[in-house]
């Protein structure tokens, strides 16, 4: 089976889907001819035709509003946002518009339309190339939150999001683009050839929209994760020993809360990782839901390994990223707890 | 060096506010027929002083003249009058039930009716309408049944939009009018989009956005004036300039600087100011516009330049922030008066006539109202049940949202 970075895997997916379907249109900031700033629609543009892989005006509300009205026409965009950082500008398309309109029209119209934004941080992007937006999508009503950590999974869950007939946000974390990331920033980069999950079949396949996977077994606590930390979580329950759980949510919403329930009711405890900024991150609505849904087997108070509620700084990078070490003093915490 | 002197903020007021005299002396009207008809491939330089000039079909004896008449059968003329008095007719009876109590709330067009209804004759069908709140006249000049529309604003059991929807944002869809949203400017950029698409598939349909002179300011105008101006597409936009958005006048909009037509310059797209009150010129250069966008010649914007003459809406006393007088001072008259008249000078119509069609369509609309009410206003009788308020949300319903059903019992 093919190895393919995550950039090669999500380049791929939007390939089988242009393929596919003559419906399916790609565009964005840099998309078209240079084929992307991260690479990701190269060679798109000559194989498929300007008027099906194109160039737009910097402008996010102009990139989202076009989207929503030709997905209400019957096409299939793929919109690209460059950094998620620069989604605010389309963010009125996305939250009153593409999020509502099957809605409010009960129907009538629809925006089955895709947003790719590159997300995250550990890539010294400073505060607007570094955000985790996702609590502020997974908090609209309408919108399904994509989140993929491989390249197997990148592509398999962009192409059931290109399928799907509800507007889908797609967070690519960018530190993920080239090789996973454990949160050792002082480690040699490590490619995506040498993991498993690099390997991509050939063609058309989907990863469903709302599962969980598991990926490490365990049984002495659950760690919730999605992008990069879920690597750092696997690296934190190395280097602690601690017999953890790890679940790559993918989708944030819809949530696979059965997958949730089953592994925290086993463990009895929950920790919980993201990148983004702690208060109301969506951590809080996977601790509420878990506290609501599992108090009788927990065993230990929940916690949460998160980013500072501070804006996204450039020096203080690697005080500020979650990595592998506050994880695993969290997870020592947890099981000692 | 030279001296400094303490800087001011301009901020710009109307010429009158409540209790003095009306006037629009700054608007400048050129005579009917005055303004000239470029072909519809001109570029858009070539027409920068349209931007600024008004077109005008008919003149101060309700005479069709000049190059923009577009020489209509009077018995199509006669159905854009009943078209726009419906229109009126509808607004007064809706605003009246709101008054009532059946429904929480209400826009009427009052003033504005030829734009929409003169407009949309020009479109075929397959065309798309992105419209504001203010363009029921779309829907009522293709005779899209009285009915559908009550049961919406009434919100009741056989409101097509399931009681979601504040009153008078409809969707209808095979009417070529897509939802209308309460956050303003949106779907001027989506009219874009869907124009773009109809390109991009190869399709003959063409897109229509319409958006309110207050309502320009909101990037979306921008950015939908950028992607038409690169993308060349199938649209055309419209701005209807009725003077005031709620309590602000135009000029708070941007209108003391430039008009609205001339917004389009900047953008290199061809644009035409037109008089919005007057049914022909409405139609003529609605036409023109339509022609452009078939023939893949690109977008066009309009600006109508017309007078809201009731209040912004249901919730508005305009007697607050304008003289009560104004609008039976506004200079270009009352659409419906002016076909009206100019039918009358065509011999084909009369007082008589007129008085009779005005007791037909009140007589229809107070049929429609009956039945609809027949379904249910917002507090009394029929209403959309509890459970569909779930539904919709996803194509399917995901776990949370039939747990959140359950949950209330249903």
């Amino acid at each position: 089976m093919p190895r393919r970075t995550m950039i090669e895997a999500i380049r791929d997916a939007l390939d089988v889907m242009m393929a596919r379907d003559p419906r399916v249109v790609v565009f964005g900031e840099d998309v078209g001819y240079f084929g992307g700033v991260f690479r990701c629609t190269e060679g798109l543009q000559r194989k498929y035709g300007p008027s099906r892989c194109f160039d737009t005006p910097i402008s996010e509300s102009g990139i989202v509003g076009a989207a929503v009205g030709m997905a209400a026409y019957g096409l299939r965009p793929v919109a690209e946002i460059q950094f998620a950082d620069y989604m605010y500008p389309g963010y009125d398309q996305i939250v009153s518009e593409a999020a509502r309109l099957r809605y409010r029209s009960a129907g009538e119209f629809t925006a089955p339309l895709v947003v790719r934004m590159p997300c995250g941080g550990g890539i010294f992007g400073g505060q607007t190339h570094s955000q985790s937006p996702e609590a502020l999508f997974t908090h609209v009503c309408g919108i399904k939150t994509v989140i993929p950590s491989n390249p197997h999974d990148a592509k398999g869950l962009l192409i059931a999001s290109i399928e799907d007939e509800d507007p889908v946000i797609f967070l690519e974390p960018k530190r993920l683009y080239n090789g996973p990331f454990d949160g050792h920033p002082e480690k040699p980069a490590v490619p995506w050839s040498r993991h498993p999950l690099s390997e991509t079949p050939e063609g058309h396949y989907t990863v469903p929209l709302g599962q969980a996977a598991v990926r490490r077994e365990g049984a002495a606590v659950t760690v919730l994760a999605y992008g990069t930390m879920v690597h750092v979580a696997e690296a934190a329950a190395e280097e602690t020993g601690v017999d953890a759980e790890i679940l790559d949510l993918r989708t944030l919403v819809p949530l696979d809360i059965d997958a949730i329930v089953r592994s925290v009711r086993k463990t009895g405890r929950c920790v919980i990782l993201h990148e983004a900024t702690r208060t109301s991150g969506f951590g809080a609505e996977l601790s509420a839901q878990v506290q609501e849904r599992c108090f009788w087997h927990l065993e230990a108070p929940i916690l949460r390994v998160t980013g500072w509620d501070t804006p996204y700084p450039h020096a203080q990078e690697w005080d500020y990223f979650p990595g592998a070490a506050r994880v695993g003093r969290a997870l020592r915490a947890a099981v000692e707890g | 060096m030279t001296e400094r002197r303490p800087l001011s903020l301009h901020v710009p007021e109307p010429p009158v506010r409540p209790g003095g005299k009306p006037d629009f002396s700054r608007l400048a009207i050129p005579q009917a027929g005055a303004v000239r008809r470029p072909p519809v491939d001109v570029a858009a330089h070539d027409i920068h002083d349209l931007g600024y000039s008004i077109i005008r079909v008919l003149n101060r004896q309700g005479e069709a003249v000049g190059p923009w008449d577009p020489k209509l059968d009077p018995e199509v003329l006669k159905a854009g009058l009943r078209a726009m008095m419906k229109t009126r007719a509808f607004d007064a009876r809706m605003m009246m039930a709101q008054r009532q109590g059946k429904t929480s709330f209400y826009m009427q067009c009052t003033g504005e009716e030829a734009i929409a209804c003169a407009f949309q004759m020009e479109l075929g069908k397959g065309d798309m309408n992105f419209p504001t709140y203010r363009q029921q006249g779309l829907l009522i000049a293709q005779d899209w049944p009285l009915t559908d529309l009550m049961c919406q604003i009434f919100s009741n059991e056989k409101d097509r939009l399931r009681g979601r929807q504040l009153p008078v944002l409809y969707s209808a869809r095979e009417a070529g009018f897509f939802s209308v949203s309460g956050n303003l400017g949106t779907q001027y950029v989506q009219a874009v989009g869907w124009a773009m698409a109809s390109a991009i598939s190869g399709d003959t349909r063409i897109a229509a956005g319409w958006i309110g002179e207050g309502s320009t300011a909101e990037s979306d105008f921008h950015s939908a004036l950028v992607f038409a101006s690169v993308y060349r597409p199938p649209v055309v936009l419209n701005v209807v300039n009725n003077q005031w958005a709620i309590s602000s006048p135009q000029t708070v909009a941007g209108g003391e600087s430039a008009t609205f037509a001339a917004r389009a310059h900047g953008y290199g797209i061809p644009s035409l100011r037109a008089d919005g009150n007057d049914y022909l010129a409405v139609r003529a250069v609605a036409a023109w516009a339509v022609e452009r966008a078939r023939r893949n010649l690109g977008p066009t914007l309009i600006e109508w330049v017309t007078y809201r003459a009731g209040p912004h809406s249901s919730s508005d006393d305009p007697s607050r922030y304008r003289p009560k007088e104004e609008s039976d001072a506004w200079p270009l008259g009352d659409p419906i008066e002016r076909l009206k008249k100019h039918l009358i000078v065509l011999g084909t119509w009369s007082e008589e006539r007129h008085t009779q069609m005005q007791a037909e369509i009140e007589e229809e609309v107070l049929l429609a109202q009956r039945e609809a009410e027949r379904h249910g206003t917002l507090h009394d009788g029929p209403r959309p049940s509890t459970a569909t308020m779930f539904e919709d949300v996803f194509k399917e319903m995901p776990r949370h949202l039939r747990e959140q059903r359950q949950e209330l019992g249903i």
